[in-house]
């Protein structure tokens, strides 16, 4: 029997030959993620159990994200608590506000992220680096101490579950769609502790940005991992990316492997999609759902703030007026840096437009365009639950960067595929 | 003698448990105060020690914060009995000594307000309300000694050592 590319990344971790789901295994970790929410706490676990080691300086990753710029005194002293233990410990990779970016789209495109690894972070959507080739999940502030201290962390090996994207995406239909799809076909646990491996046709037209949108939500599926296999798309992106270690070792899926179930989308056929409150796997077909009034746009997060995300939303709002409050939200100083240089600052501004330095902000209700109750949000991050955004009585409605532009524009959820 | 609160409802999420707003300190009293505050404003008021958590589906959902753990803990709120649960907070609860117990049918063969007992070791709820015995599938050994140990660093800790 094969394996599959999880178990083949796990596999090797634990030093093993062969490994089966459902098999407890210690894996060595190649990259571990720290951010401002779950690390400070990890940090006081640490100092109060007396353990000072850091396993390897060079494969933690710190940024602060969530809070960033300090919205708060209290979330200020939690990053000051982050800031005085990456320089104590002298982390080598810390980017410290100015360099810091949304963490899941920072450590890819700073060349952290390679094929074959074992990458852990105290985020959900640590996920997200599963687009690569590697296997990353997300873990707790416990785990994330243990990991940061011993440099490997036990884990069950998961059962795959076989996603085969067929067909081609037609114009205004994106990546984003396509996982709010696969995630109203599932539910939102239908994938729990499950591996979540995409292949097929259309994920060859896909860049890694786009890809990167669908292993980020895996989570929102339960799912334990999401992955995808290495090609020239993937190689081509390394090659840009990767600054100091370059080399990595490329996993495949045997064609024997054995998966839970396969599950086959035929992309040609969606349209756009938006995932109504209050579950990521509430997806409706725009057609179904075009007309609801909104009150605020949001392009950005780890899901749709890379700068493809911006240039498709520019390209709507292009000598267009919002109609709503609609921010925008580069996920990284770099992402800020090359939207600015290309003008779609100047598109965004036109359109009036807010700017917002890289951080989390909004998507998680932390701050820079908070929702009142009654509210209703177009966004392109990737949770909708109850008060994700702000009030427990406001709505957020899960959409693709081309879909919330549109929507800025009239007000209201409309099919972005007139404004191309 | 500890009693159950049944939420009947699947998805219960890491937002609900504790919101993001509070998200900004990781204070165990602090965070105790707001826990379940966007599903159940008075579950802080009528949480007693040792009372447990009864629901659905997928349990947690949503989040890594380990923060839904710790407010938990800080209500002083026995264990979560929910049909299942989502996979890093699962994780969490054992990482933090916290009983996560998995029963199919949690809230059908327990009301809201019932008396509970739970024995974790041997993986029986005894519903004293209803005069029922209730089997669970206890943890595995592996997560009972992480538990027992008081969570993973100090399990990791009396291993290094032995
Ligand atoms: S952008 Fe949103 S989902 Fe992504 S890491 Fe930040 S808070 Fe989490």
């Amino acid at each position: 029997m094969g394996m599959t590319i999880t178990e083949k990344i796990l596999a090797a971790a634990a030093g093993k030959s062969k490994v089966e789901p459902g098999d407890l295994i210690d894996a060595k970790v190649d990259c571990i993620m720290c951010h401002d929410v779950t690390t400070p706490a990890a940090i006081s676990m640490l100092k109060e159990k007396g353990i000072d080691k850091v396993f390897d300086k060079e494969k933690i990753v710190v940024t602060p994200d969530h809070f960033q710029p300090a919205k708060d005194i209290k979330s200020a002293e939690l990053h000051k608590r982050l800031d005085t233990w990456a320089r104590e410990k002298g982390i080598r990779y810390y980017y410290p506000l100015g360099k810091a970016g949304v963490c899941h789209a920072l450590l890819p495109e700073q060349g952290h992220i390679r094929p074959g690894e074992v990458i852990v972070g105290g985020d959900s959507h640590t996920c997200t680096y599963g687009a690569l080739a590697a296997f990353s999940t997300g873990i707790g502030s416990t785990d994330l101490a243990a990991a940061i201290a011993t440099g490997t962390l036990w884990f069950r090996v998961p059962e795959s579950i076989k996603f085969v994207l067929n067909g081609k995406l037609g114009k205004g239909v994106y990546s984003k769609d396509v996982i709010l799809a696969v995630i109203a076909k599932i539910g939102t646990d239908g994938a729990l502790y499950k591996a979540m491996e995409f292949v097929g046709p259309a994920l060859k037209e896909m860049s890694m940005e786009a890809r990167m949108t669908i292993t980020n939500m895996a989570i929102e599926a339960g799912g334990k991992n999401g992955i995808i296999g290495f090609d020239e798309i993937t190689k081509k992106y390394l090659d840009e990316h990767l600054k100091d270690k370059k080399e990595y070792k490329v996993y495949e899926s045997d064609k024997d492997a054995k998966y839970e179930q396969t599950i086959e989308i035929d992309c040609s056929k969606l349209e756009p999609i938006v995932a109504l409150p209050h579950l990521p796997s509430g997806g409706q077909p725009i057609s179904k759902c075009a007309g609801i009034k909104m009150d605020q746009a949001y392009i950005g997060s780890c899901t749709n703030g890379r700068i493809e995300d911006l240039r498709i939303a520019a390209e709507i709002l292009r000598g267009k007026k919002v109609a709503i409050r609609t921010i925008i939200v580069p996920a990284t100083p770099v992402i800020w840096k090359q939207a600015k240089d290309e003008g779609l600052f100047d598109v965004f501004y036109e359109a009036d437009c807010v700017i917002s330095a890289p951080t989390c902000g909004a998507c998680l209700g932390g701050f820079m365009g908070i929702l009142a109750a009654g509210e209703k949000c177009v966004s392109t991050t990737n949770r909708n639950f109850v008060g994700r955004m702000g009030s427990p009585k406001s709505e957020v409605y899960l959409a693709s960067p081309a879909t919330a532009a549109a929507s800025a524009i009239e007000g209201k959820l409309v099919d972005p595929r007139k404004y191309l | 003698m500890a009693k159950a609160h049944v939420y009947k409802r699947d998805h219960i999420n890491t937002d609900e448990i504790i919101p993001a707003r509070y998200l900004n300190t990781d204070n165990m009293a602090e965070l105790a105060a707001h826990c379940m505050e966007d599903l159940d404003t008075n579950f802080v008021k009528k949480c007693k020690p040792g009372d447990c958590i009864v629901a659905g589906d997928d349990f947690g959902c949503g989040s890594s914060r380990e923060h839904a753990v710790w407010a938990l803990q800080g209500a002083k709120v026995g264990a979560v009995i929910a049909k299942n649960f989502a996979r890093i907070f699962y994780r969490n609860c054992i990482n933090c000594g916290f009983y996560p117990i998995e029963l199919a049918n949690a809230t059908e063969v327990i009301n809201d307000g019932d008396e509970i007992e739970v024995d974790y070791k041997k993986g029986v709820i005894n519903n004293k309300t209803q005069n029922k015995e209730i089997k669970f599938k206890p943890l595995p050994d592996f997560a009972i000694e992480i538990i027992n140990d008081g969570g993973l660093l100090e399990h990791i800790q009396k291993r290094t050592a032995d």
